[in-house]
């Protein structure tokens, strides 16, 4: 245990040296700020938006945002130190593989959990403060936690692509094809099912189904699924209808942080070094 | 005191088709100094990572300490063994002593003791003067002794150092010998390895002489000196040339050992020395002798041209 802290600590004040928690922390106060600030402005109205539509705008950024910053993060924990000797240096040391994974998913999950709950825990008390409605903190609340979630799967998934690869340019391009593939491609492909291949007949829970299958999907139905559909469109709105309860939405996505971290473990054992 | 602290028994380590290392024997005790030598690509590395058990082998057995050293029962051996890898470029964005403190700890320190050992390592390789600055302002030779504090962390029992003079001045190299000889006499192992030989020599008991995953030889120096039979170079310096000439001219056993290229050199075999030395120390009209046994180097070149030869054929 004194081991896995060790790894964390550094890795932790690693990322508060390089600026990392700063700027993250900034970037997410600034754009949930915004966001709720000039959120009805689309509308024609000035002021604060409704809590719904807050959330909605809120969810679908964070969306693409932190699976990036997860996996621009995490993505050379491995590969990096592999280039630079310290892996093999490490591995000589009284330290397991696996408290190596775990002190820096610990450490570097700290950073991007800490940046979630700053930079949007600042719009949540301002916004309480502003409306002064109780609900503000239950659905900021749930929004913090399953953003939380999505950060680590992601720190994750970069693990995963940190210990495949011998070289830190191709984990960077295979995180960026992830991103890609996670935020904006695998929703395309959802909706290109839905509309063309009717005739397939696939049906309202297969397509719940598949999306549980992508952890940005998960943490957007999380979010959505509590509020008024009108704020909602495209595949989500379908699948909302559907929906699992919210524990259970956590619940898979809790485990899309356990499964990838393990098979990173996994691979991590077997890695030649 | 009997039983090694390292041995490896019909050890081999294959990556595919490819053999790293052919199946091999070889002990080393405690307090001993081996120096292990190979071009690049000889083995050399992947020797010391199954030494130290981060690979296992593909057949043979290593022990390090009683105990095989990539099983459970190795982690506390761990402790006590230290590694400055070849290619190894630290934390870059961290100072020298956060480095230090950082291995220091992971190595079984607790923070206070690992802060104190990290800033008296660093005083025995001379970088207190750089130790808050960022590692990535560091020049080579301090990097490289900032490895050298790592790879001592803890009064290791077993230290395997690749390639370990790499970019250290003089003065630098003079001390870190000095700590080699230092370890050894607290009863340490050291497996040093290098393709820098000169100056290694009067630091270590055994030399091992791998090439392309093959163990050459081993023995001490004096033993594969002899084994090599390398002649003793011999050059006299007379007053004046002509008296060499005559000398020569005189004794038909001394001419025999005269080299075809250098009219004043002689190669001697070993065990020929005395008597020519004694044949020539008689002329009067000498003025200086130098005598040069073989060195590491023609041994280790010697050994080398042989297993080429051998794998012409």
């Amino acid at each position: 245990m004194k081991q896995i802290l060790t790894v964390a600590n550094k890795e932790f004040h690693d990322g508060l040296r390089n600026r990392w928690l700063l700027s993250i922390t900034l970037i997410f106060a600034l754009l949930s700020i915004g966001i709720t600030y000039f959120g009805a402005a689309a509308s024609g109205v000035e002021g604060v938006a409704s809590l719904s539509t807050t959330v909605a705008s809120l969810a679908s950024l964070a969306v693409f945002l932190i699976p990036l910053i997860a996996l621009l993060l995490s993505y050379d924990s491995f590969v990096g130190e592999q280039e630079s000797g310290t892996l093999l240096l490490l591995l000589t040391y009284p330290l397991s593989k696996s408290q190596l994974l775990l002190g820096k998913f610990i450490g570097q999950g700290g950073i991007i959990a800490l940046a979630t709950l700053l930079g949007f825990g600042v719009s949540a008390v301002w916004l309480y403060f502003q409306l002064g409605n109780s609900e503000i903190i239950s659905a900021f609340g749930l929004f913090i936690v399953s953003a939380i979630l999505l950060g680590l799967s992601f720190t994750a998934i970069a693990y995963l692509i940190s210990l495949s690869v011998s070289e830190k340019s191709k984990a960077a391009g295979l995180a960026l094809i992830t991103w890609f593939l996670f935020a904006l491609a695998f929703d395309l492909v959802l909706l290109a099912l839905l509309v063309g291949v009717e005739e397939s007949g696939i049906t309202q829970q297969g397509l719940t189904q598949l999306m549980m299958l992508n952890p940005a999907d998960i943490f957007r139905l999380v979010n959505l699924s509590g509020l008024d559909t009108r704020d909602v469109n495209g595949a989500l709105a379908v699948a909302i209808n559907t929906g699992l309860s919210q524990i259970q939405l956590i619940l898979v996505l809790v485990a899309w942080v356990i499964l990838p971290l393990t098979l990173a473990l996994f691979i991590f054992k077997i890695k030649k070094l | 005191m009997n039983t090694p602290l390292v041995s490896l028994h019909d050890t081999g380590k294959n990556y595919g088709d490819l053999t790293a290392l052919h199946s091999m024997t070889m002990s080393l005790n405690e307090g001993e100094v081996l120096g292990l030598f190979g071009h690049n690509g000889a083995g050399k590395t992947t020797m010391m990572k199954l030494i130290l058990g981060v690979i296992s082998p593909t057949v043979g057995s290593v022990k390090v300490m009683g105990v095989a050293p990539d099983s459970k029962e190795a982690w506390h051996c761990r402790t006590k063994i230290g590694y400055l890898p070849e290619n190894v470029s630290f934390y870059e964005q961290l100072t020298g002593l956060e480095v230090l403190t950082y291995f220091t700890k992971l190595k079984g320190f607790s923070r206070g003791a690992a802060k104190k050992q990290a800033i008296e390592l660093l005083e025995q390789v001379g970088v207190t003067h750089a130790m808050n600055r960022q590692v990535k302002t560091y020049s080579k030779g301090m990097r490289q002794r900032l490895g050298l504090a790592q790879a001592f962390i803890g009064e290791p029992k077993l230290l395997l150092l690749d390639e370990p003079t790499v970019g250290l001045d003089p003065i630098a190299t003079r001390d870190f010998y000095k700590t080699v000889d230092q370890l050894k006499s607290n009863g340490s192992s050291v497996i040093l390895c290098s393709h820098v030989l000169p100056g290694v020599e009067q630091h270590i008991d055994r030399a091992m002489i791998l090439s392309s995953g093959q163990l050459l030889a081993m023995g001490s120096l004096e033993a594969l000196r002899q084994q090599a039979a390398l002649p003793v170079i011999i050059k006299p310096v007379f007053l004046k040339p002509k008296n060499l000439k005559r000398a020569i001219d005189q004794n038909s056993e001394l001419s025999g050992f005269l080299t075809s290229q250098c009219q004043q050199t002689f190669m001697v075999p070993a065990h020929e020395k005395i008597s020519v030395l004694k044949q020539l120390l008689a002329h009067e009209g000498l003025s200086d002798i130098q005598v040069e046994s073989a060195n590491l180097e023609q041994v280790y070149q010697y050994f080398l041209a042989l297993h080429e030869k051998s794998h012409k054929h």
